[in-house]
């Protein structure tokens, strides 16, 4: 690998993930995160603005941290493709030596991340939960040098078996996808203005820049899950598309919305946006009704931070009693309707 | 066609976690299994085969055990497995890792790259794009359909709420989904067959244009600060309610008791 001077890379860089110009909630928490690693350093946070037609969105990533928005702005950039956007990532980096990039762990993040972090031979940790600055190694080793004020990126691994906290020491920029959802996004600051720059390393379409033919959308009318205070989550244990109507009334009155294990998607019975866990969505709502789910340790990494967990199932032994708060062993197809016709009573003799 | 597909051994980590006494992850008690990614790559490559005529060859980097993954794929239908293993290229991360594999496909023609999206056991996504950028080529990563059209691919790319239909000129790499395919078994005739067939192992001095300094521990940029196993929020109460009524009473007694309703 090239040799870099470290002390040459300055700044937290956050790429700001938009669709159809619409900037993604990812960009906001990790500008949220940015901006609390960039105070530990004494440095800026940076947004990076990737797209085409976009510049009039600098001004929200102010609102939400950045102190500072670099645009590229292209017809090329119009919808994500890996090779422009890479080229326009790795030559913002190339030209302004960040000392940290932080990506999303989403579906584009992470095929943008390993390309970059390739061409500019760096290294990139991915799916982080947790990063803070600290020493490297953690603890002074006699006849290696510790080097301060580094990133340190945990994660967990083996499907969520084990966590490692990882650091990049040797190379710049330190970078890590993060998972949607984990990071806390600031309180927008109305009116706050960031410095706008517009950076355009030019684009030259070759056999990298793959065509595309076709852009199908989801037809979903349903609520992103990981904005849902309350979860009525149903895996395979439902046992039919059908009986999900039982766990639609639950949600109903409960305030909240639906979500699914992985089985459920993978049997058709639901669209893979309302799916939890490892390959699916990260959520932490107020409620997490785990209703049917045996609680694979892939299931529980994506819903193990709710602040409440309330499973059903009629298997005593199903692994989600070891995360649920609220544990009750019985045939969910009886305790759901009478659940959520108690629920109303008590809701109309409030009112 | 030439088709070459990377795969992975990888713990199985679905339903059989095994612990030791102390609470670290006993990979030795887990069943080492071809990583199922990989396998829904390792199938679509074998029906472009029956439905084009390809050479499907299967390449991984692992310890020398790893060539029994190799021999469940030219079980279920691949015609060659290359081992890419060597002391050297021990403790790789995601960047010397794709280095090490880009080198050893430097060696060998090839129209098609199918790798899977990621491994159960790193979950990290990186080592196909990673390859795909050290050999130049495009990438598509997420397939959810992948279909050939004369020296082209047409692939179906998912992303969180849409998919994009994306063509590329071959030579490209493509990360294969589970959702993609039902990989189909081995063949009893094809385990007779694969038992005896030669396999290929390449080690440091085979790999093509690639720097001593870019391999193994020493060659990656990512280093472990701290390991552990995680600690998990014990768990709650449990009870077994003789009926569906009492099941209600206990929750809508919480839900009470927590000012929820």
């Amino acid at each position: 690998m090239n040799n870099v001077v470290l002390e040459d890379y300055k700044g937290v860089y956050v790429f700001a993930q938009q669709v159809d110009n619409e900037i993604s909630g990812i960009a906001f928490e990790l500008l949220g995160k940015g901006k609390e690693l960039a105070a530990k350093l004494e440095t800026e946070v940076v947004a990076v603005l990737i797209g085409y037609q976009v510049k009039g969105l600098a001004d929200k990533l102010a609102e939400y941290g950045a102190d500072k928005v670099i645009v590229v702005d292209d017809p090329e950039l119009e919808v994500y493709r890996t090779e422009p956007y890479a080229h326009a990532l790795a030559s913002v980096i190339n030209q302004y030596k960040p000392e940290i990039v932080l990506v999303g762990a989403t579906a584009i993040g992470r095929d943008l991340g390993p390309t970059v972090s390739a061409r500019v031979a760096t290294g990139l940790t991915a799916d982080c939960t947790v990063l803070e600055i600290g020493d490297f190694p953690l603890v002074a080793v006699p006849g290696q040098e510790q080097k301060h004020n580094q990133l340190l990126m945990t994660r967990p691994a083996f499907g969520g078996n084990t966590i490692a906290t990882i650091a990049c020491p040797d190379n710049r920029p330190q970078m890590a996808t993060v998972r949607p959802g984990v990071m806390q996004k600031i309180d927008p600051i109305a009116g706050a203005k960031a410095v706008v720059e517009e950076y355009n390393p030019g684009f030259t379409p070759n056999d990298k820049y793959v065509t595309i033919k076709e852009v199908v959308k989801a037809v979903s009318d349903t609520v992103d899950i990981m904005d849902a205070k309350v979860l009525v989550s149903g895996g395979r244990g439902v046992g039919s598309p059908e009986n999900f109507k039982q766990l639609e009334e639950l949600a109903e009155v409960m305030g909240g919305t639906v979500s699914c294990s992985r089985a459920v998607v993978d049997s058709g019975w639901k669209p893979k946006d309302l799916q939890v866990g490892q390959t699916g969505k990260t959520v932490r709502p107020q409620i997490y009704f785990a209703i049917g789910i045996s609680g694979a340790i892939q299931h529980v990494a994506g819903m193990e931070e709710s602040d409440l967990i309330v499973a059903i199932n009629k298997d005593d032994s199903a692994p989600i009693f070891d995360v649920a708060d609220y544990g009750i062993v019985g045939d969910l197809n009886k305790i759901v309707p009478a659940l959520t016709a108690a629920l109303k009573a008590e809701k109309a003799a409030k009112n | 066609m030439k088709i070459v597909v990377c795969i992975k051994q990888v713990p199985d980590t679905k339903g059989g976690v095994k612990f030791n006494p102390d609470g670290t992850l006993d990979r030795g008690a887990m069943l080492a299994i071809m990583n199922p990614d990989d396998k829904a790559g390792l199938e679509a490559a074998l029906r472009l085969k029956e439905q084009f005529g390809a050479e499907v060859t299967v390449l991984t980097m692992g310890l020398p055990k790893a060539a029994d993954v190799l021999r469940e794929a030219m079980a279920m239908g691949a015609d060659k497995g290359i081992l890419v293993t060597d002391r050297v290229l021990g403790g790789a991360d995601t960047w010397a890792t794709s280095t090490t594999i880009a080198g050893a496909l430097r060696n060998i023609d090839y129209d098609l790259i199918i790798t899977g999206r990621q491994a159960i056991d790193g979950d990290t996504a990186q080592v196909g794009p990673q390859i795909a950028e050290h050999l130049g080529i495009p990438v598509i990563s997420y397939a959810q359909e992948i279909k050939i059209d004369g020296d082209k691919v047409i692939v179906q790319r998912q992303y969180d709420d849409r998919y994009h239909v994306l063509e590329a000129k071959m030579p490209c790499l493509i990360t294969a989904l589970s959702e993609l395919n039902e990989p189909r078994y081995m063949t009893p005739g094809g385990i007779f067959d694969a038992c005896d067939a030669e396999i290929t192992q390449w080690g440091r001095a085979d790999l093509k244009d690639v720097d001593d300094s870019d391999l193994g521990l020493k060659g990656s940029p990512t280093k472990i600060a701290k390991a552990s196993d995680k600690v998990r929020k014990g768990a709650g109460e449990k009870v077994v309610p003789d009926s569906p009524e009492d099941a209600v009473a206990y929750i809508v007694g919480k839900f009470k008791e927590k000012h929820i309703i």
